[in-house]
């Protein structure tokens, strides 16, 4: 059973995600993949409902970059663990392209990496697990410094020891 | 030495941490294998043939006494009372059981080490010039930017799912020690003609089932600008690389699929658009890493007068030793000591719990209690006053570890082959131990002079036979162990590949081959300052395909084995 977490909280997912081939619902928030996005842009704007863009591993999200302030979700797909795309193009999807809205991670998505998720820009997450939330609450644990500066505005140790050295 | 501030150890200290709940969670059958792999590889932990193998960090290569004590200790308490050192600068254990592998991070983080991305796709161990910050030869010591380049790639979040490992190699000398043209990001310092340090960037090298020279994808980048030119490269590598196949997921098939100009333009579209960013090396943190790579209280002394013609005479085995197993200090009056562990018939790399300890405590006697590992598997005391040269010489050869041949023939990288490795097809510990014994208490060893042997155990070269100015790789034919030879491979600032000499040989013939191949060398060469490699450069191959398979050449060879199977 896949569950949703987002902002750190279980949340009922407010969208419909629909194939390709499916049309698309009167009503209602609605998560596309990127064709139906590609062919039915205006349509799906008229709808005045939230819109989401499904994009699959090998669909580079510079392709919606022009897109993204009119999408309230971007969903990224994991086909497996260790394709590890996703992570660059969070990154490029918070830090390039400006996206605010909600950005999750999908597919097969492993407790061990909603860490380094977070670090790049992910706010939601799609796991199969029976007790997600506290599983999300051991992984957050893992670890309280960072080498590097990333996409979730968190201070590098580099940042930090200069803090300390103005401070200290 | 780099020495952990408390964000560095915090840091450690979590990883073993987490860890800890993740072989439990393993434990528990929480995670199946397929799960966990990637997790305990991340932490250096590979299932080999007979047991974990534990694979540990020794930063681009640099050692304290204090840490060896600590290698030594783990050795005892969780291996079989040795450990060995690798190709890439760090220390393996062989024996390791699942359960004691949180403990094991939890002893290195007390002495400021860990096992991170020591494996798995991730960016592993940077590696250096083992005479880092000592050489005579060196522009500037590469360590600052190794560090800078260490924290940088630590549980980096972006790029921990690399399509597949990903090696970097700095070095800040014109003579290359750190084989960077063979790492997927090699970093050579020079002086531009303003004499301001800047870094050549090679991008593609490798070996294993591929080898490729690095290409160059940018002569020049300013210091301040290294680790957002790396971020552009691995970010283009982990877009693009491959991953439906694993032998084809190196940035190396890469670039070499878009090649060399495509692959640059991608990296420097890339750049352009970080490279101002937060990634810029900032003056105050140079500084403050630079720090700690500050120089020992050296004494003012003189060069003391070791040439080997006026020491032969007392002392032909500590002139020999002195010729080939100590290099030019920076500083006058100072030495660089390389301690072999190659002592004929012993395994390669190998060292005990015993002589660790013992080496930890010489290395505080003579040389600041520094050391360094090297990429052909030896250690180096890296500051020894010239005046105790010949007292260090005595308390090395009672540990057995001042087999005089650095650099010749003995001094031979092996893999660990089948006696360890899964993916073996031949052994080959025991080609080294022969050809090594081979050549053991003969002065032809000197005489030979620069000569570099290599042994992988299969074509994974992880004995880097393709940079060996003789690489030996074992190949299974019908379930035979068969042993190829190839020639001319040298990992230097003028790296090449080595070229098949022809068909495999049996275990039992390769120390005979490898010796006429060495007799031809000293036929022809040009004088003894013509070494083997450039004796080979300039004569060819064909001599030596003679000397090896005899006038008639290797085909009549074969059948005629044929016949008498
Ligand atoms: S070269 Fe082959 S046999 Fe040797 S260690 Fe690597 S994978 Fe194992």
């Amino acid at each position: 059973m896949s569950t949703l977490i987002k902002d750190n909280k279980l949340t009922e997912d407010p969208f419909t995600r629909i194939g390709v081939d499916d049309a698309i619902p009167a009503q209602g928030a609605v998560l596309v993949p990127l064709a139906t996005w590609q062919d039915h842009r205006e349509k799906l704007l008229r709808r005045g409902e939230p819109v989401g863009v499904w994009l699959k591993s090998d669909e580079h999200p510079e392709i919606i970059a022009g897109d993204v302030n009119h999408l309230q979700l971007i969903a990224l797909e994991f086909p497996t663990f260790r394709d590890g795309r996703g992570y660059s193009y969070a990154r490029l999807v918070r830090e390039r392209y400006g996206f605010e809205g909600e950005l999750r991670a999908v597919g097969d998505v492993l407790l061990e990496q909603l860490h380094y998720m977070g670090r790049v820009g992910f706010n939601a997450f799609e796991v199969d697990s029976e007790d997600a939330l506290a599983e999300l609450e051991i992984a957050a644990r893992d670890f309280s410094v960072w080498y590097q500066p990333s996409a979730d505005g968190r201070a590098s140790s580099a940042q930090l020891r200069t803090e300390l050295k103005r401070h200290g | 030495m780099y020495r952990y501030d408390e964000f560095d150890q915090q840091l450690v200290n979590e990883r073993a941490e987490q860890f800890r709940r993740q072989v439990r969670r393993r434990m528990n059958g929480e995670l199946t294998e397929d799960q966990f792999k990637p997790l305990r590889l991340m932490n250096g932990l590979y299932l080999q043939l007979h047991a974990y193998m534990l694979r540990v960090n020794v930063p681009y290569g640099c050692l304290s006494a204090r840490q060896l004590r600590q290698l030594a200790h783990i050795a005892r308490k969780y291996d079989k009372g040795y450990g060995h050192f690798t190709t890439r600068q760090n220390i393996q254990y062989n024996w390791i059981r699942l359960e004691d592998a949180a403990d094991i991070l939890t002893d290195l983080a007390a002495v400021g080490m860990n096992a991170m991305q020591s494996s798995g796709n991730c960016v592993r161990n940077v590696t250096a010039d083992h005479y880092a910050g000592r050489a005579r030869d060196e522009l500037q010591d590469p360590r600052v930017w190794c560090e800078l380049l260490r924290q940088y790639s630590i549980l980096n979040p972006e790029f921990s799912y690399l399509p597949r490992k990903f090696k970097i190699a700095v070095t800040g000398a014109p003579k290359d020690r750190a084989a960077v043209a063979l790492h997927d990001i090699g970093l050579r310092m020079y002086l531009n003609e303003g004499g301001e340090p800047g870094f050549e960037v090679i991008v593609g090298g490798g070996q294993g089932r591929t080898p490729v020279i690095g290409k160059t994808i940018r002569e020049w980048i300013e210091p301040e600008h290294v680790i957002s030119y790396v971020e552009a490269i691995l970010r283009i590598y982990n877009l693009y690389g491959r991953r439906d196949n694993i032998y084809k997921a190196r940035i190396k098939i890469l670039v070499n699929a878009l090649g060399i100009d495509k692959y640059r333009e991608l990296v420097e579209a890339e750049w352009l658009q970080i490279r101002d960013g937060v990634l810029k090396i900032a003056p105050e943190e140079l500084a403050r890493i630079d720090a700690y790579f500050q120089p020992p209280a050296y004494e003012q002394l003189a060069d003391q007068d070791t040439e080997p013609s006026q020491l032969h005479d007392a002392d032909p085995a500590f002139a020999a030793w002195l010729q080939s197993n100590v290099a030019e200090h920076k500083v006058v009056g100072y030495a660089i000591v390389n301690v072999s562990l190659k002592s004929p018939g012993k395994i390669p790399g190998d060292l005990s719990a015993q002589k660790m300890d013992a080496l930890a405590d010489l290395a505080d006697q003579y040389s600041f209690g520094e050391l360094r590992v090297s990429h052909r598997q030896n250690l180096v005391l890296v500051d020894v006053k010239q005046s105790d040269l010949h007292a260090l010489w005595q308390a090395l050869g009672a540990l057995d570890l001042a087999t005089p041949n650095i650099g010749l023939a003995s001094d031979i990288i092996a893999c660990p082959g089948l006696d360890f490795c899964a993916l073996a097809n031949t052994r080959s510990i025991p080609v080294a131990q022969d050809i090594a014994l081979h050549f053991a208490n003969s002065t032809k060893l000197q005489h030979v002079g620069d000569l570099t042997i290599n042994i992988s155990g299969c074509m994974n070269a992880c004995g880097h036979h393709h940079v060996g100015n003789i690489g030996i790789l074992g190949v299974d034919k019908r379930g035979q162990e068969f042993f190829q030879l190839t020639l001319g491979g040298s990992s230097d600032e003028h790296a090449s590949l080595g070229d098949r000499v022809g068909p495999g040989l049996p275990q039992s013939e390769v120390p005979g081959a490898i010796e006429r191949i060495v007799d031809t060398y000293l036929e022809i060469r040009d004088g003894k300052d013509e070494c083997f490699l450039n004796t080979y450069r300039r004569c060819g191959m064909e001599v030596f395909r003679t000397a090896v398979y005899g006038p008639a050449g290797p085909a009549r060879r074969v059948t005629a084995t044929r016949q008498v199977a």
